[in-house]
């Protein structure tokens, strides 16, 4: 699509950007990346050399609002993204051909870019039947496979793509799998988020760009510079937790004083994201900011985790406490409660999640 | 409507939705930590505020605390960019905004001057270069309105 021989350093300095200029940019980059504030001079040392990658970007069982993530972009811009780090040579929403000449510019980066190109896929993919989903007459499942045996890596973009998503959610009436499903011969990334913070997904390609390396991954295969925090730990309203100040419905006084909420329940203890500190919609805020708490969208089986509004069941009254108890569990949704006792949980749900560490010593 | 107008929405005067944390303060601290350091030993530091998880009122209370100095600066590359100097000499604010207006970088260095108030000598290389040629080009304009005064 575009000329990948030139470094990111030639490109920018013909658009005439300065080194002052190129040091912002690199100060940006740090800053997405998570990077310690003093690394822009080592980002721009890197991004100095750095060839554009050629990138295919495949949609399958989606519903765009990863693409849609993607393009409200600010730190890199989409323009940025498209023009000066990556060469975007296949993506259904953006890109100007379609039908044949889609496939054929899709075909010819692959060929080009061979052992080379990074894969980005959105969305899950159907095994129940090959029909469920095709794109030019090519299922998803044999599109995958093709497009992934030469790329260098594999990107999971969104929750659908990393762990099957809303797709997968019960009954799984397609009988939708993750990437890394089908996928095992080839690193994959999974950048999940229903959708995923859009400076999280442009993120990771700049650290390919910047490193080429892939970043360093978490369990469930989550770049740790991102993913590496639960929600929580980084929150704002952390504080109020610590001192037991909660608010109990959305209207109450702790609502309005911004207190916790995790009585309502925020989800944040179990769930690894950025939204902390990168926020949404330019920096403005984010779901906790909002008042609401939050769902866990960036972790698996979210959608069948039960109610958005019922506390985790992790007893609140010792801090030390539950950090342990919800550490060994994995901090995951369902693993979060594996170590309590089933009649205190019960008590928990009803009376949510106020058990106390006491209170499961007692029935244990 | 009159339905809705009749909802009593109070509104508390105190600002008690501030969601405050004292993070702020936290802050405020590392800040003094981090010039005793510089003082000490010439060694600059610089705190990424984007990575810092402040509640709606966080950002201004700091601010207000380091209130505005001696030395400000506005800097067009790639958007504009703001520095300015607080009220305490070697705490820089420096704020990056791309050409959508957009924050992309929000940081406090303590610092004798933020590296992106210097020239760069690629950039005075290529400002030498381009001096040269408004030279040349200014002395063939002057030769060719002048030319008695050529040797």
């Amino acid at each position: 699509m575009t000329d990948n021989s030139s470094t990111l350093g030639e490109s920018l300095r013909r658009q005439g950007v300065t080194r002052r200029g190129f040091l912002k940019f690199c100060t940006a980059t740090a800053s997405m990346l998570a990077l310690p504030a003093g690394m822009a001079p080592a980002v721009a040392a890197a991004l100095e050399k750095a060839r554009r990658p050629s990138v295919i970007w495949l949609s399958f069982q989606e519903c765009t609002g990863c693409t849609e993530s993607l393009t409200r972009s600010h730190a890199p811009t989409v323009e940025n993204l498209l023009f000066d780090y990556i060469s975007l040579d296949y993506h259904h929403t953006l890109q100007a051909a379609s039908g044949a000449a889609a496939e054929a510019a899709r075909e010819k980066a692959m060929h080009d870019n061979a052992g080379k190109y990074l894969l980005v896929v959105d969305g899950s993919i159907p095994l129940g039947h090959p029909g469920y989903s095709t794109i030019a007459g090519i299922s998803n499942l044999q599109m995958l496979q093709e497009t992934a045996a030469g790329a260098a890596a594999v990107i999971a973009v969104g929750t659908c793509a990393a762990f099957g998503g809303l797709p997968k959610a019960a009954p799984n009436p397609t009988g939708a799998v993750s990437v890394s499903d089908i996928i095992t011969d080839k690193p994959i990334i999974n950048v999940s988020g229903c959708p995923p913070i859009p400076s999280v997904i442009t993120g990771v390609l700049a650290h390919y760009l910047t490193f080429d390396t892939l970043p360093e991954l978490d369990q469930y295969g989550r770049p740790m510079a991102f993913f590496g925090t639960s929600i929580h730990d980084r929150c704002y309203r952390r504080p109020f937790y610590d001192k037991g100040l909660f608010a109990e419905t959305f209207d109450d006084e702790g609502a309005r004083k911004g207190w916790c909420l995790y009585k309502l329940g925020c989800k944040g203890p179990m769930a690894y994201n950025a939204c902390a500190t990168m926020k949404w919609n330019q920096g403005t805020s984010w779901p906790v900011e909002s008042g609401h708490g939050c769902l866990g969208c960036s972790e698996p089986s979210f959608w069948d985790a039960g109610g958005f509004y019922k506390a985790l069941s992790i007893p609140t009254g010792d801090i030390s406490r539950t950090v342990g108890i919800a550490g060994a569990a994995g901090l995951a949704i369902g693993a979060a409660a594996v170590g309590l006792n089933r009649a205190a949980k019960s008590r928990a749900k009803q009376q949510h999640g106020t058990v106390t560490v006491d209170d499961l010593e007692k029935t244990s | 409507m009159n339905v809705l107008d009749d909802i009593n929405i109070p509104v508390d005067p105190s600002g008690a939705l501030s969601g405050e944390t004292g993070n702020a303060l936290i802050l405020l601290q590392e800040i003094a930590h981090a010039m005793r350091h510089l003082l000490e030993t010439g060694e600059s530091r610089t705190l990424d505020l984007l990575a810092i998880p402040f509640g709606p009122t966080d950002e201004d209370r700091l601010l207000s605390e380091l209130g505005q100095g001696e030395v400000s600066a506005t800097l067009n590359a790639l958007g504009e960019s703001r520095v300015w100097e607080s009220r305490y000499s070697g705490v820089w604010v420096v704020e990056h905004r791309n050409l959508d207006g957009q924050r992309v970088a929000f940081q406090i260095e303590i610092t004798r001057m933020p590296e992106i108030l210097c020239a760069h000598s690629a950039d005075i290389e290529s400002g030498l270069k381009r001096l040269n040629e408004t030279l040349i080009t200014g002395r063939q304009g002057f030769t060719s309105e002048n030319p008695q005064e050529e040797p």
